[in-house]
């Protein structure tokens, strides 16, 4: 901004010259003030998103303290019977991504796929990745496009439901792929302004049987077990899903909030710019006037 | 100095292994659905559900199991003998060692919420889906609906 300040200022010798000069300079101002229009533009938006990401994060957390005990509940079983993933030679793992199709939300999705690049560069022979939301899927398949099992998206312009987290441990249970250990990789909600990207385990039909202290439990047959297993997992997604839409919506508020501010800080900077630059062309059309009317005399 | 200390350690643990012995005579519920949470590690003395097993009540120190629930009704009483009823859709029950219970249902709705009348609407409904259903999926999928539906109409009246 400073050089096109020192040659509007420069003498202008030739008429020519002196034409195009001026209507480089009417061209700098007006480009900055159409630059001006559109980080106010942009400022608006943002700041509406962030009433909007407000909204919906305010109902996110309140679905998320109902859903939590279920959540909970869900968990308690693995925990108690200390169900552990049988060492077998090969494992098959699974993993699934819980994020969402929209981003402009800071690193919520970007640290879901960060820790599932970590387990895919470890080994990315027999794990394989299920991404609920697009975005998820964007970041991992230009390395590990082969891993990517299934995509679910339309995810995340509506708050999850239990429909959605069913059809989904659905597709899980259906793709034909046996895995012998799993992990739900989400984003867990600590408040408006700081969420973990965390792992809930997830066990399939013939590890639970295997493990010892599923001997206290009376009266189970595998057919049993299958729909316990299948339910749970619906309800775990269920879980990780309200828990990823609440950090999501946080995250966005967060994100917007500092959009604004620093469109704010571009606007006060332009408007800066924007009137010294006006100041100098009438300091030179003032120049030139009375040169010209010196020239005269 | 130590003695006192010492005793001051043992009337601790004594404590603490009263706290887990009276922990495990109540029964902890937590029963939950997607829509709503309605008991969170609340103690109550008896809780009924229905299951594919058969229906079957829960009492402090049931043996550990796990049930897949089917449609119908749940029954909580209380530690003061107040019967609250809910309709539940499908779900889990887990019963654990530690005498906690977790029933985990898809939708669960107190029974004095539900209408009679629109709950035979819904019946009928189904029902016409049932008969009209072209392939088996479909057969399949309105059959379940007409089981809820039924369960549900016997759990308004």
């Amino acid at each position: 901004m400073m050089m096109q300040r020192t040659t509007l200022l420069l003498p202008m010798a030739v008429e020519a010259t002196n034409v195009a000069q001026q209507q480089r300079g009417m061209a700098t101002l007006k480009h900055i003030s159409m630059r001006l229009k559109s980080v106010k533009n942009i400022q608006k938006i943002t700041q509406s998103m962030k009433m909007v990401s407000a909204a919906k994060y305010s109902r996110a957390e309140r679905d998320l303290k109902a859903a939590r005990p279920y959540g909970i509940g869900a968990q308690q079983f693995f925990d108690k019977t200390e169900v552990q993933a049988d060492g077998a030679v090969e494992p098959k793992k699974l993993l699934i991504a819980v994020t969402s199709d929209r981003g402009l939300c800071g690193a919520v999705h970007t640290g879901v796929a960060r820790l599932i690049r970590g387990e895919l560069q470890k080994d990315d022979s027999n794990t394989m990745v299920f991404c609920v939301g697009d975005k998820s899927r964007a970041i991992l398949s230009r390395l590990y496009g082969k891993n990517i099992l299934m995509v679910a998206n339309e995810v995340g312009r509506l708050p999850p439901t239990f429909l959605d987290a069913s059809k989904i441990a659905h597709e899980v249970l259906s793709t034909g792929y046996d895995y012998t250990e799993g992990k739900i990789v989400y984003n867990q909600f600590k408040s408006v302004v700081s969420y973990k990207c965390s792992t809930l385990p997830i066990y399939s039909g013939p590890t639970v049987e295997k493990s010892e202290k599923l001997a206290v439990y009376d009266s189970l047959d595998s057919d049993v077990i299958k729909s316990y297993l299948e339910f749970s997992l619906a309800s775990l997604i269920f879980y990780t899903m309200k828990e990823g839409a609440c950090s999501e919506q946080s995250s966005r508020m967060t994100a917007m909030d500092n959009a604004s501010k620093n469109a704010g800080e571009m606007i006060e900077k332009l408007t800066l710019t924007f009137n010294r630059t006006r100041q100098a062309v009438i300091t030179r059309e003032l120049i030139e006037i009375i040169s010209g009317a010196a020239a005269l005399t | 100095m130590s003695f006192v200390r010492n005793a001051r350690l043992l009337a601790m643990r004594g404590a603490r292994l009263g706290q887990n012995r009276s922990y495990s005579d109540d029964m902890k519920l937590t029963f939950a659905a997607a829509n709503k949470t309605f008991f969170d590690a609340a103690v109550v003395r008896q809780i009924d559900v229905p299951s594919f097993s058969g229906s079957f009540g829960i009492l402090a120190k049931h043996v550990p199991t796990l049930a897949v629930l089917k449609p119908g009704v749940v029954q909580v009483t209380d530690n003061d003998g107040k019967v609250t009823k809910y309709f539940v859709s499908s779900g889990s029950v887990t019963v654990n060692e530690d005498s906690s219970v977790q029933v985990l249902a898809e939708e669960a709705h107190n029974i004095e919420d539900i209408d009679v009348s629109e709950a035979r609407q819904l019946l009928s409904k189904y029902q016409s889906e049932l008969s009209s259903a072209g392939n088996d999926k479909a057969k399949a999928e309105a059959a379940i609906a007409v089981e809820v539906a039924e369960a549900l109409v016997k759990a308004a009246e």
